[in-house]
């Protein structure tokens, strides 16, 4: 329990400083990377020929799925020929189509759901130029795409900022530096960072095996950093050289919950920097705390659920001492590996210390729950995104119970903005059960479930959440590399991706446009903690109770059989 | 509101409002509800697999084509509730058109020519411009200002108000209104209006229209309605598979139980009961709305711009004190106050002859004295007014600089403490009106204004709610800052102009204010119509009606506050009962989900934690609950949530206290209640 508490009390105040950090990246304000970087950027800027000219919001969307679609084309391309190029020392075969078509998207979506194995799936060459070079990306497209929001939130003006510049900006002042503290550190704990090929060894017990090795440590720190979560390797975090202690599980796990809930401090910094000076921000802190108070509930269900550990495995006379500790790694225990499993879904990077398929009924319930959510921090900027369309939905409500018509920060939210809120709702449980419906009556669909009952079911419902959540953790087992799951899952990606971005900077394109009214005593406070409660209750209203039919079906009678039945 | 309260229980009410009920059960009309054309096309399923069984291809048998007729039942109920409300809510307007049809009779006017000869026209082809004469007892055609002529007007078709109301040509009485009653002499009227534009028109088609057009916000809450009702059927519908590849069987009524339950219905089924019972109470308020886009605005607004005159204090001044110069009794000047105002009709010459005899002045000459004396009314001219009596005693009293030139001019002088009062009056706020004795001067009455009773807690209630209140007045900054404090605005525009509060409404609106003002002259049209919401007097010109989107009846401007109270409510109504229909969903899934999965599931029953009779009960109980909420509603859908004047935070905290927190609990006692009730009668037909 103390190396939970001691992870969250680290991570309170560098959150608060990187997200002082990410505001005047954000707001264009100096810092202290400015003189080395500001080079750099007028080197890209020229040779890019990026004009330094604000965007509307229209042009920003533009921007930024044109740009995401020629990477993917690029992208795609490289990994259908990568046998014939160079840096592939383990001779690597071309990826198939539609494992290419999946793999590209997930990548580019920041979700990272891998249908492969990196090291036998990939060349040094695609792990570098396709994998860490999109995972830098798309977590700057994410970023921006945050950036671009908020602005609009607190501006008077839709014209603001552009595109290409807060994508520069957010991987060479934020990413890049902060990728190479982290990767270094994992350098120091044991990871591999070579490129070499893999080596084959001698065991000790006198068996031969193949080491898997490569640039593992700069792919992953910038995988937690940017919330991507796609492993070097197919086992992701849970191997020793991709998180080889303690330590580095601490730092990875630091790592992605970082930036995500530095945007939601750099917001409430920009939303209280119009009137004054402060460390936090009210606005900020009430949905910081609404989040947390998500998370904490989804931690400490994950810690008892996995500490109690499995009955019917007691039942058969083996020690659950340690709790349930099958698919836990010896060297993390219950307290890492739940907590791990919390934030890996929680702030949606999805790379796994322990394999969440043989977790407890209930411990696996909450990561699947979280990416159902997808507002719990969330990853990559976009969590605050999709929170703020809750935060939206709940101004609404409460507006109206207090006889005001709705409004925030000055703007009011009438039928356009309420139906694009609405849509963007309504997506992401859209694409999980409707694939997942899809999923259990094809035959195509039911060959990948691997296991009977519940639990199949909750394989697909978990795939499908962490796809759309572009989340990209796997329940594991789902024999997922076939046509049906590639192209379903893809379109889950993709769809979870950029149909929300382009609908969220529609909305806050057009409350950026509208006339602005000020607050008084009359006016719905929107940072104080009955609306970080109203906040959460409906989050919960709304996510759980789209859900909750779904997970009875899976996990809750997984549950209920394993406890009852062995009562 | 009151009268709302009792008309909806009446006999004829109830039942022309089920035939309506029932006409609206037309999918053509229930399309323009999504939510309950669900429930409709849910209705139209089960009563389909009630009817032919095996519809569907599966084995039906007879337990189950009872059940599917129960669940049938209750759909067809829940439908019937909703459209029930909306009926009722309708039913009020249409008797309130119906009389305002009748007063629009009036089939011919005599029109007058230019060569001055008379023709009789139809009513409706008058035209803009025309002059009509009309004569007592004849009713006015159209809209108009009087051209010519004095005469009572008898308004009481429009404002429910039975005394006659005096028109003449020039000022703010000049403006007629069509279906009016001319009941005394003949006025020459210039028709200002298009025929079928009229005000009467305006306020039939709105009237009439507030059940058929949506307001911006509840155009808003239906999206999000609609939405959740998307998700919720997106829920059933990946649900029916997902059961399948478990071999859970679920029945499609079951399902489409569960869909009804989950989706808004409470709301769906209120919220455009809600919308006219919003508009209906402005109606009923004597208060006509030309938008329910207006009334919303009332809820959101931040300033009010008060007139003084009218608005804040009473239209008159008031005596409230008399105070003798030097070296006179009070008594003395009393006493020649009393007789100056003995044939004095205004109402501060009244109000000077009450104070006098509250302070025990000697009537007992009164009839002689009116009888013998000469009366010398006010002029603009003498500006002063009294009587000469008979033996020759001239009483004045009047504005100080004319009595001080008379009393100059008789040689009398000026009383060393004159200047003094004057001031002492003028620096509260007040009128000095000076007293004289065959020109010489006994003293002052303190003429004041007076603020109109329970304003001062009402402009405290409404800083409470965030609304700030200014005052506008003609009056110098001295006395206006006296009224101010006396009434207790927050502040003041003195000297103003009309243009100034144009001014103030822009400099308002520029901070991101919604400002709301009343005003009833020509002068304040412009200013109504900047404003968010203008409240125009029906006394008051044409131009100002227009201008305003919100006509008072009654013509009394404070009715301004109650009209903001008003829109908050009926935004308030729609939230909490949106708040309270979702929160209902968590009991309903408690009922509903261990219900349909313990046949596979019977680990399930630890769910059941309302220890609910049986599936079918539980699942009958929550469709019961869902359907039965309704019409327990209709009374706060109709009068609109209870409202108290506080700040938002304390009024959110109250409403989720009671409609947050109530709508999670009361269903689980509901459907529990309902449960014991149903579920042995489910037990003996073998459900």
């Amino acid at each position: 329990m103390w190396q939970i508490a001691i992870v969250l009390i680290i991570y309170l105040p560098i959150v608060i400083l990187t997200g002082h950090y990410l505001f005047r990246v954000t707001m264009q304000q100096k810092t202290w990377l400015d003189p080395i970087m500001d080079r750099f950027d007028a080197v890209i800027y020229k040779l890019s020929g990026i004009k330094q000219v604000d965007m509307t919001g229209k042009q920003y969307v533009l921007s930024l799925i044109l740009s995401n679609a020629f990477m993917v084309f690029i992208g795609y391309i490289l990994l259908r020929i990568q046998a014939m190029l160079f840096l592939n020392p383990n001779n690597i075969d071309n990826m198939e189509a539609t494992l290419s078509f999946n793999t590209i998207i997930s990548f580019m979506t920041n979700t990272n759901l891998q249908h492969y194995s990196g090291e036998s799936g990939l060349s040094y060459l695609s792990q570098m130029l396709i994998i860490i070079f999109m995972m830098f990306t798309s977590a700057a497209t994410g970023y921006a795409a945050c950036m671009a929001f908020c602005r609009r939130l607190v501006a008077k003006t839709d014209t603001i900022g552009n595109f290409f510049i807060d994508f520069v900006r957010v991987i060479t002042r934020v990413l890049m530096p902060l990728s190479i503290v982290v990767a270094i550190i994992l350098v120091s704990q044991g990871s591999p960072q070579t490129l070499s090929a893999n080596q084959t060894v001698q065991t000790i017990e006198g068996k031969v095996q193949d080491i898997a090795l490569g640039p593992v440590a700069s792919l992953e720190s910038i995988k937690h950093i940017g919330t991507n979560g796609g492993g070097f390797n197919g086992a992701n975090s849970t191997t020793p050289f991709e998180n080889p202690t303690v330590i580095s599980n601490i730092v990875e796990m630091l790592s992605m919950m970082l930036l995500p809930g530095a945007c939601v401090v750099a917001f409430s910094l920009m939303v209280a920097h119009r009137k004054e000076k402060t460390i936090f921000g009210k606005q900020g802190l009430s949905i910081f705390v609404a989040m947390s108070v998500l998370f904490l509930v989804g931690l400490v269900t994950v810690y008892v659920a996995e500490r109690a550990g499995n009955p019917i495995i007691s039942e058969l006379g083996i020690s659950q001492e340690l709790g349930s500790m099958e698919g836990k790694e010896m060297r993390f225990g219950v307290a890492q590996s739940a907590l791990f499993t919390t934030v890996t879904t929680a702030f949606t990077t999805g790379s796994v210390n322990n394999m969440h398929d043989t977790l407890t009924p209930l411990g696996g319930l909450i990561p699947m729950f979280n990416m159902m959510l997808n507002v719990v921090f969330g990853g990559k900027g976009v969590g605050l995104m999709n929170m703020m369309m809750y935060v939206l939905l709940t101004i609404f409500i409460a507006c109206l119970m207090i006889g005001r018509t709705p409004q925030f920060l000055g703007k009011k939210i009438e039928e356009k903005e309420m139906k694009l809120i609405a849509l963007c709702i309504l997506i992401h449980p859209a694409i999980i059960l409707l694939f997942s419906a899809l999923a259990v009556t094809t035959t195509a669909g039911v060959a990948g479930i691997t296991n009977p009952g519940a639990h199949g079911l909750s394989q697909v419902l978990y795939e499908f959440a962490s796809a759309s959540a572009n989340n990209g953790s796997g329940f594991e087992g789902l024999a997922d590399n076939s046509t049906f799951w590639n192209v379903t899952t893809g379109l889950a990606m993709f769809f979870g991706r950029y149909l929300t971005i382009i609908i969220q900077l529609a909305i806050a394109s057009l409350l950026a446009k509208k006339m602005f009214h000020s607050d008084s005593v009359g006016t719905l406070k929107t940072d104080n903690t009955i609306f970080t409660f109203l906040l959460v209750a409906i989050v919960l209203m709304i996510g759980a109770l789209t859900f909750l039919p779904a997970l009875a079906l899976g996990p809750i009678t997984e549950h209920l059989q394993l406890y009852l039945h062995s009562a | 509101m009151e009268t709302a309260r009792k008309s909806f229980i009446t006999g004829t009410m109830f039942k022309s409002s089920m035939i309506d009920a029932l006409k609206k059960f037309s999918p053509a009309y229930m399309v323009k509800n999504p939510v309950m054309f669900v429930v409709e096309i849910g209705f139209m399923f089960v009563l389909l697999l009630t009817l032919f069984p095996n519809i569907f291809g599966n084995e039906v048998g007879e337990h189950d084509r009872l059940y599917n007729a129960i669940v049938a039942v209750i759909l067809f109920v829940t439908i019937l509730f909703a459209n029930f409300a909306e009926s009722i809510a309708e039913g009020r307007g249409k008797a309130q058109v119906q009389t305002l049809k009748k007063t629009k009779t009036v089939t011919q006017a005599r029109v007058l020519l230019s060569d001055g000869s008379e023709i009789l026209k139809q009513a409706h082809e008058l035209k803009k411009g025309d002059i009509v004469l009309v004569q007592a007892g004849e009713v006015i055609p159209n809209d108009g200002e009087v051209r010519d002529g004095i005469a009572t007007v008898d308004e009481s078709a429009i404002t429910g108000e039975s005394a006659p109301v005096v028109k003449e040509r020039g000022g703010d009485f000049s403006s007629v209104t069509g279906g009016t009653t001319v009941t005394s002499d003949w006025l020459m009227i210039e028709i200002t209006s298009m025929p079928g534009e009229s005000f009467l028109d305006k306020m039939i088609t709105l009237i009439e229209g507030a059940s058929r057009k949506k307001t911006p916000n509840e155009v808003a809450l239906n999206t999000l309605l609609v939405s959740l009702t998307i998700i919720f059927l997106l829920v059933v519908v990946t649900l029916y598979p997902m059961t399948t590849y478990l071999n859970v069987p679920i029945s499609i009524a079951t399902l489409i139980a569960l869909t009804v339950c989950l989706i808004p219905t409470t709301i769906g089924g209120l919220l455009s009961a809600i919308g006219i019972a919003g508009m209906d109470r402005v109606t009923q308020f004597n208060v006509i709305a030309m938008s329910g886009r207006a009334v919303e605005a009332c809820g959101d607004v931040d300033t009010l711009i008060l007139d003084k005159t009218g608005t804040i204090t009473y239209g008159n001044r008031m005596a409230a004190e008399f105070l003798p110069v030097k070296g006179v009794e009070s008594k003395d000047l009393i006493q020649v106050a009393w007789l100056s105002s003995l044939t004095d009709d205004t109402p501060e010459g009244k109000s000077i002859l009450s104070l006098a005899c509250e302070l025990g002045v000697n009537t007992d000459d009164e009839e002689n004295i009116i009888k013998s004396s000469e009366h010398i009314p006010f002029t603009a001219q003498t500006r002063m007014s009294g009587l000469d009596m008979k033996d020759g005693t001239k009483i004045r009293k009047g504005a100080y600089d004319t009595i001080k030139k008379e009393s100059m001019n008789a040689g009398h002088g000026i009383p060393t403490n004159m200047e003094q009062l004057i001031q002492q009056v003028s620096s509260v706020g007040g009128t000095p009106l000076v007293v004289a004795l065959n020109d010489k001067i006994l003293g002052v009455i303190y003429l004041k204004d007076v603020v109109k009773a329970g304003l001062k807690d009402r402009f405290d209630q409404l800083r409470a709610m965030g609304i700030k209140t200014i005052m506008c007045t003609g009056d110098n900054p001295l006395t206006a800052a006296a009224i101010a404090k006396e009434a207790g605005v927050d502040s003041f525009i003195a000297e103003s102009k009309p243009e100034d509060k144009i001014q103030v409404i822009k400099d308002e609106q520029a901070q991101g204010k919604v400002v709301a003002m009343t005003g009833d002259g020509t002068n304040d049209a412009p200013a109504l119509a900047q404003a968010n919401v203008g409240l125009a007097m029906n006394s008051g010109t044409n131009a100002a009606k227009e201008a305003a989107n919100m006509v008072d009846l009654d013509s009394n401007p404070t009715k301004i506050i109650e009209v903001v109270e008003i829109g908050k409510q009926l935004l308030m109504t729609r939230g909490a009962l949106t708040t309270f229909s979702i929160a209902n969903d968590i009991a309903k899934y408690f009922a509903i989900i261990p219900a349909m999965l313990m046949v596979a599931v019977p680990e399930m029953s630890a769910l059941n934690i309302m220890n609910l009779n049986s599936p079918t009960s539980a699942i009958i109980s929550a469709l019961i609950f869902n359907a039965v909420i309704i019409p327990l509603l209709i009374p706060i859908a109709m009068k609109g949530v209870k409202y108290k004047p506080m700040s938002a935070a304390k009024l959110l905290n109250k409403n989720l206290l009671v409609y947050g927190v109530g709508g999670i609990i009361a269903p689980f006692i509901g459907i529990k209640l309902i449960d014991l009730l149903v579920g042995p009668l489910f037990h003996t037909f073998g459900l």
